[in-house]
């Protein structure tokens, strides 16, 4: 038997959430939210700097000889999980998680010790700079980069200082300033989408073919398997309102949460929840440690959370009857966050084909 | 307070004056309790030392590693996770002293007479009657899903004794001896053929108020200490990544490329991340427990687990084709020990129809997590405050 992954909390990782959801609960509520969520952008003033700089949420998968805290997968995935909570504005999956891992891999693949990909690690760890890989979002750990200079769907690009640009011959960091950036109307309003254009030959090459191969190909492993812990967070936020509605609630004399149909409803989105939770953990632990296992435990987080937290808002919705579907309530600020997820960083069945490759339980010939 | 580098060293004099190899292996197992090694978290005397639960670990690796023999727990389950727990809550000492240990060693094995034809999710409307004679109670109905009747040499039991309170007030706990003239056990066959559980008829059955566990009339309350720990003891098992049910049908996928079919790979790889996400999730109450941070998702295991078996034996036999629609043997048996993974597909789809019944139904199980661990209000009820007597039945 393989070694147990960790799947508790420590009390760092608590301390980091409290401050976090403090942090959020302060300046970022869901009112707030909804109050910007229309207007060019959605990023709320401030709240990246306190979250990544402040903080030190940004850094937190950087060592501290590259700039960052030295702290692992499982503290951002704590992160994350807050950010699904209050399902925040912030390009910290793209930024923090996704291009840091593919900078990281770079640099200790020795390809940018000393060179541009550390100095932009560096600045991307502090807080300082933001920086996306011009990948769709929609793009798993899997998926192969389509050649071309626009890229459709890429998330945060507009809140992006520099684009990481896989291209047939390596990957290039090129300046948001050089790039066309062109905004979408997104289904998720909280997560920006954009297509992005560079021009062949633009920026700065920070390594070759088959380095950029491994480097995208990890930073998307990790968002997806970080992904999961924001999931969870959105399915307990879900879970948490409807039960505190359902609770108030009174039709027919009483609390509509006393009825047995709405309460095995609840009760099994809380099994769900539990087993969401020790996924989504089991594939911050295995990120963390960086073994063989990683690969399976981000695809089986995956191919679990993103329904459960499809399922938990869309029981949210409809139990809150009527107020679920108004604007003015946040569930559809859950709604629309899970459901985007379920396409993110590549879909269920996608991650149930790794399962399949992996596991050695082959689809008929 | 006992730490762990004191349990080796008691590990060690034991073996040291009760060489395994050497030694009968009842007589091992008493000598090991009575040196407070059977369950370390328990008290002096009665097989324990008072140590932390965790700790348990360590006595058991030592003397597995020893090639030391153990008490057998699947056969005597009922006793040690049920009767156990409540002889020490509530009995008395003399009661301690006399059950506890040939429980432990297995040298008298336990059932459990709770449920009833009339008294099954509502179990505390119960009908069997207590009537006190002299220094004696008398028992007179029937239970039902009673597993080892027929092996049994004790009972827990609980009966009505005072049928003008409201149910929940009117109940009392005791130890009744299996073979007392009035027990009749009967084999109760079920959907797979077999008999693994039986009906018992109780006709005039004494029991010694001596055997009473707890007050008279607070049996109900007695009874939680038991029905908590069937629970925790359901679905608990710690197991390996396709150790269960799912083992099965992922090695038939391999070996047997011709059964194959579109639809069945993708529930296929439905149940298998249902089922990987299950044995995290055992894993991760396990952590818990180890860290002192014992949390609700038992109740999650159980009810996970119950679907689980249900839909992966389900999808098994299916895949079997023509196969499936044979069955191993209907012949009637008894069998002494619960097989939930044994024998071919079709025994494991209707064994694990069971699942979601036993220990609790599924649907109750749903309404204990909504009202005790989400705090969702009770429905309005009709039945707490009325005499036992007058409830429609």
């Amino acid at each position: 038997m393989t070694r147990s992954p960790n799947l508790l909390y420590s009390d760092t990782e608590d301390d980091l959430r409290a401050a976090v959801r403090a942090l959020l609960a302060d300046r970022a509520g869901h009112r707030a939210v909804l109050d910007r969520v229309e207007s060019d952008s959605p990023y709320l003033p401030g709240v990246w700097t306190s979250l990544a700089t402040d903080i030190g949420a940004a850094g937190l998968l950087v060592p501290e000889k590259l700039g960052g805290q030295g702290a692992s997968h499982r503290e951002a995935a704590v992160v994350l999980e807050e950010l699904g909570r209050a399902v925040t504005p912030v390009p910290y999956l793209t930024s923090a998680v996704v291009a840091v891992e593919a900078l990281l891999a770079l640099v200790e693949d020795g390809a940018g010790e000393g060179g541009p990909a550390a100095e932009l690690l560096a600045g991307v760890a502090s807080g300082r700079t933001v920086a996306v890989l011009a990948v769709p979002l929609s793009a798993g750990p899997g998926a192969e980069a389509r050649p071309g200079s626009t890229v459709t769907g890429v998330a945060d690009a507009v809140a992006a200082d520099v684009f990481l640009v896989p291209r047939a011959d390596g990957l290039y960091a090129v300046p948001a300033g050089e790039a066309v950036v062109e905004p979408r109307t997104p289904l998720d309003l909280t997560r920006p989408l954009a297509a992005v254009t560079t021009r062949e030959g633009n920026g700065t090459r920070l390594a070759g073919a088959d380095a950029a191969r491994a480097a995208v190909r990890r930073g998307l492993l990790a968002g997806a398997g970080l992904l999961a812990s924001e999931q969870l967070g959105i399915a307990e936020w879900c879970l948490e309102e409807t039960v505190r509605h359902t609770r108030e609630r009174h039709q027919f004399n009483r609390p509509v949460g006393s009825f047995q149909s709405l309460k095995h409803r609840m009760a099994q989105l809380w099994l769900d929840l539990v087993g969401a939770r020790a996924a989504a953990r089991a594939a911050a632990d295995a990120l963390a440690v960086g073994g063989p296992d990683a690969p399976l435990a981000v695809a089986v987080a995956q191919a679990y959370c993103s329904k459960v937290a499809v399922r938990a808002a869309e029981e949210c919705v409809q139990l809150h009857g009527g107020l679920g579907m108004t604007w003015e309530h946040p569930a559809h600020l859950a709604l629309k966050r899970a459901k985007s997820d379920q396409i993110a960083l590549g879909s269920a069945g996608a991650h149930q084909d790794a399962i399949a490759v992996l596991m050695d339980l082959p689809a008929p010939a | 307070m006992t730490d762990a580098d004191e349990l080796r060293s008691l590990v060690r004099r034991l073996l040291d004056e009760h060489p395994p190899a050497t030694t009968d292996r009842t007589d091992f197992l008493k000598a090991r309790f009575d040196a407070g090694l059977a369950w370390v978290h328990y008290p002096v005397g009665l097989g324990g030392l008072d140590a932390p639960r965790a700790l348990q670990a360590v006595v058991d690796a030592e003397l597995a590693a020893a090639g030391a023999p153990d008490n057998d727990p699947r056969r005597i389950g009922i006793g040690l996770g049920m009767a156990a727990p409540t002889l020490l809550a509530h009995g008395s000492d003399e009661v301690k002293r006399r059950f506890l240990r040939p429980l432990w060693v297995g040298e008298e094995v336990w059932c459990q007479l709770f449920s009833e034809p009339g008294a099954g999710s509502d179990l505390a409307a119960l009908g069997t009657r207590a009537v006190k004679d002299g220094d004696d109670w008398v028992i007179d109905g029937q239970k039902v899903w009673t597993s080892s009747a027929h092996v049994a040499r004790w009972a827990i039991l609980i009966a009505r004794t005072d049928p003008d309170a409201p149910k929940h007030r009117g109940i009392t706990y005791f130890v009744c001896d299996m073979t007392d003239p009035g027990v009749e056990v009967r084999p109760l066959r079920q959907i797979t053929g077999e008999a693994e559980f039986n009906e018992v008829f109780l006709t005039g059955v004494r029991i010694p108020d001596a055997h009473r566990l707890g007050a008279t009339g607070d049996g109900w309350r007695v009874a939680q200490t038991t029905l908590m720990n069937e629970r925790v003891s359901i679905g608990g098992a710690r197991i390996p990544r396709e150790g269960g049910m799912i083992g099965k049908v992922a090695t038939t996928w391999r070996d047997r490329p011709e059964l194959r079919t579109h639809d069945l790979h993708r529930r296929l790889l439905d149940l298998w991340v249902d089922a990987e996400v299950a044995r995290l999730t055992g894993e991760r109450l396990r952590q818990q427990l180890v860290a002192g941070q014992p949390g609700p998702e038992g109740s999650a295991m159980k009810l996970g687990f119950a679907r689980l078996n249900q839909a992966i034996s389900g999808l098994e036999v299916e895949l079997l084709g023509e196969e499936g629609l044979l069955y191993g043997d209907w012949t009637m048996r008894r069998p002494e020990l619960v097989d939930f993974t044994g024998r071919d597909a079709g025994y494991r789809y209707l064994r694990s129809k069971g699942n979601s019944i036993e220990g609790g139904t599924t649907e109750v199980l749903l309404n204990i997590v909504a009202e005790r661990v989400l705090g969702l209000p009770p429905e309005p009820r009709n039945d707490k405050d009325v005499a036992w007597k007058d409830l429609a039945r």
